[in-house]
């Protein structure tokens, strides 16, 4: 063939590849201009400034982190990382490279896609050519690096441990099918350069052996068309495949990544973004082990993954949407950053089971006066022995608090907001910023994370939120609390409110350090296991919420601490309630313990009557 | 049978043949730890809603028992979900489920 010559080549076996291509540009291109469109006009504001910013190249470098290299995926593990990148950067790589030697080649004219994909079947002699070896080596390499991506791939089907993955995400039969086309793809390119290979003495180090060794006992001129037929059915096959199934994933992501750079972000309801999110969901799977109702008590049916999946296809079973614990631990794991969160709050939010008047019966009520106001909540009710403690160091430190909602509170909402009743949280957080500002307060401190989550949220209130241990940190960095440090070994348990809810790492683990010595579990910090109380799911037995506690607490107490610390009431009664053996302790405690044993004897009597008096 | 001329008002009567067990059934059904329920009244007393109004949790579920299920999806309607009522109970009831399940009757019937 004539390269210089204007007439472009062509075969009848480019066009499945060329019609699914097609096909799915436009099928792409229709749908993010369709999101675009839809999005509010405050978003398309946001679209409209970021475009022109530093935000776009951020976004850019983004793309090529995350939906090439998989770097999230990468820090989860090495080899799961390397599976994706290999496919997703590879497969680029090949694109890349491939255009520019085709580009070369033909001297810069500017080509149909089909010819770069198929360009050894048009130009079989590049070896013979200037810089000819040095493509067909790359082009070589490169499709061994994808195909060792493929077959990681296949691995992971048979056995997915070493790739990091306790469960895979059960596919649906598009899904499948989709899967196989893609799995074909590369095995038939290698197939379809080979037997051209062989046939030609030409390629690169692995389709000319290949070729070569074929040749000898296969009439491989009777496969070149076929073989060149199948690769491109694969490949119109996957494209067609692609807005009907996971795949759409590929090009939303990049679409996510631009939208979320320009400061877009889910609302309290469903919005197109959630479309966009919805459809950048690989069902990687990564999210399955992260839950805790799969590790702990079996139910593999309601991860993420599937509540996404059933999100964009039609409406999740109620079932789905209920089966979750709020506790957010897939988020964190989510290698796309899908607000999983808040879609599945939003999802919660479409029965709404209260009345607009559900509270009216609450009137006339005063919380009591108070510079430092502290709030015990429901559960810090539940916990005497935790508002106590921090109360007596409120005491030793002389702060002038009260304890506010010491004769009973109003909830705060957070149960209400965390099952979805929006509207009735709504009347419980108005009525409750009412009392809360009638009572005078400069500063808010609370024992219970779930009240401090939504104090900070909703509340919008003008005073500084504590929650204890932050509190309590202040007290000592101001010297107003000395604490004696012992050689107890502490594992301190990130309660998943106060962690992944409000941030609220390091401040707990400070103070802990001035009493006794932390030793850190395997799952801390943003991969905290949840307790099992939590107040974000309704369908669980007592049972199954002792079984995770164990199990959450067996994982703490690994490092053979002395006591496992809680900041959070409902953790500490579940944990309580499940286990005897361990001894379990309020943050607030084990400080009160530290105060007690420093030299000052007077100290620990005044302490003592403090609680007493407190009682 | 003997006649001591003391007879129950009809107003004090209620009569479990004619009571309709409707709601009562599809909660034991949907959370069998209704059923688990001994009237001992922790719930009750420790309360978040009851420390405001006459609200008890044991007294709602009595009534779905008795069929009348109107009275207590009405006043199912004042709890604040907080949940002290589950961490309250001996016997393990998922208080805060059947709530839901009241209130989500309160939309079928
Ligand atoms: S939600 Fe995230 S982690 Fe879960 S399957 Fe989808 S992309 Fe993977
Ligand atoms: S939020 Fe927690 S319980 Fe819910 S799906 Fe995610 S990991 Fe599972
Ligand atoms: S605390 Fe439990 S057993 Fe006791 S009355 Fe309430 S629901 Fe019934
Ligand atoms: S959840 Fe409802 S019934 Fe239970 S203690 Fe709270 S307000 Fe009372």
């Amino acid at each position: 063939m004539d390269l210089h010559a204007i007439q472009i080549p062509f075969h009848p076996f480019v066009l499945p590849f060329t019609i699914g291509l097609i096909f799915v540009a436009f099928y792409i291109i229709g749908k993010w201009i369709y999101w675009v469109s839809r999005f509010s006009w405050e978003d398309k504001k946001k679209i409209f400034v970021g475009l022109f910013s530093l935000k776009t190249p951020q976004a850019i470098w983004e793309v090529f982190m995350e939906s090439l290299l998989h770097r999230k995926v990468f820090q989860r593990n090495t080899l799961l990382g390397y599976m994706h990148m290999s496919l997703a950067f590879g497969w680029f790589l090949l694109i890349i490279m491939g255009n520019l030697e085709t580009r070369f080649f033909t001297h810069g004219r500017i080509n149909p896609p089909y010819i770069p994909i198929f360009f050894e079947f048009f130009e079989h002699n590049l070896v013979s050519l200037d810089y000819g070896r040095f493509f067909t080596f790359t082009m070589d390499l490169l499709l061994l690096f994808v195909l060792s991506g493929v077959g990681l791939a296949y691995f992971k089907r048979f056995r997915s441990k070493p790739l990091g993955m306790k469960n895979t995400t059960k596919h649906s039969t598009i899904d499948r099918l989709a899967l196989t086309a893609l799995w074909l793809i590369f095995p038939l390119r290698l197939l379809a350069e080979s037997v051209t290979a062989g046939l030609y003495d030409a390629g690169g180090f692995i389709t000319n052996s290949i070729g070569a060794f074929m040749m000898t006992f296969l009439p491989l001129h009777n496969f070149y068309y076929a073989s060149w037929w199948a690769y491109s059915f694969a490949l119109g096959a996957f494209f067609v495949f692609v807005p009907f199934t996971r795949y759409m994933h590929i090009p939303t992501e990049i679409l996510l990544i631009f939208l979320r750079k320009y400061g877009i972000a889910e609302k309290n309801i469903h919005s197109t973004y959630t479309q966009v999110e919805l459809s950048s969901c690989s069902r990687c799977g990564i999210c399955i082990d992260a839950c805790q109702l799969g590790s702990d008590l079996g139910i593999v049916s309601t991860q993420s993954t599937y509540f996404i999946k059933s999100m964009r296809y039609d409406k999740p079973s109620e079932m789905l949407v209920d089966s979750c614990m709020a506790c957010n631990r897939c988020d964190q794991v989510c290698p796309v950053g899908i607000d999983i969160a808040s879609i599945r709050a939003n999802e919660r939010k479409m029965i709404q089971l209260f009345q607009e008047n559900s509270y009216k019966y609450i009137n006339g009520y005063e919380y009591r006066k108070a510079k430092v106001a502290y709030f015990a909540g429901c559960m810090g009710h539940l916990t005497p022995s935790v508002y106590k403690a921090t109360l007596a160091l409120f005491e030793k430190a002389g702060v002038d608090y009260n304890f506010i909602d010491r004769d009973g509170s109003i909830c705060c909402g957070r149960p209400l907001q965390l099952t979805g009743q929006e509207d009735a949280a709504k009347q419980l957080i108005e009525k409750n910023i009412k009392l809360i500002e009638n009572c005078g307060a400069t500063v808010l401190v609370t024992s219970c994370p779930i009240c401090a989550k939504v104090f900070t949220d909703s509340y919008k209130l003008k005073i500084p939120i504590y929650h204890h241990s932050q509190y309590l940190l202040k007290l000592a960095k101001e010297s107003k609390l000395q604490f004696e440090k012992s050689d107890i070994q502490i594992t301190y348990h990130d309660p998943c409110e106060l962690g992944r809810g409000l941030g609220i790492y390091e401040e707990p683990r400070e103070l802990l350090s001035l009493a006794g010595n932390l030793i850190e579990s395997n799952n801390s910090r943003e991969n905290s296991l949840c307790c099992g109380g939590s107040l974000g799911i309704t369908n669980l037995t007592q049972e199954q919420r002792n079984t995770i506690a164990s199990i959450t607490l067996s994982e703490l107490a690994v490092g053979k601490a002395d006591v496992v610390a809680t900041a959070c009431p409902l953790c500490k009664k579940t944990f309580k309630s499940a286990s005897e053996d361990i001894r379990i302790a309020d943050i607030s405690e084990i400080m009160l313990g530290a105060v007690q044993k420093s030299a000052n004897k007077l100290i620990s009597k005044e302490v003592n009557k403090s609680v007493i008096i407190n009682n | 049978m003997v006649n001591f001329g003391y007879t129950p008002l009809p107003t004090h009567i209620h009569d479990m043949d004619k009571a309709s067990l409707t709601l009562a059934d599809s909660i034991s059904f949907e959370d069998a730890s209704f059923n688990l329920c001994i009237a001992c009244g922790s719930c009750t007393a420790t309360c978040t809603a009851g420390s405001f109004t006459n609200f008890s949790f044991r007294q709602m579920c009595h009534q779905i028992k008795r069929g009348e299920s109107k009275q207590a999806i009405a006043e199912s309607e004042k709890c604040m979900l907080c949940g002290k009522c589950t961490l309250a109970c001996p016997r393990n009831v998922n208080t805060r489920n059947i709530i839901r399940l009241v209130r989500k009757a309160n939309q079928t019937i």
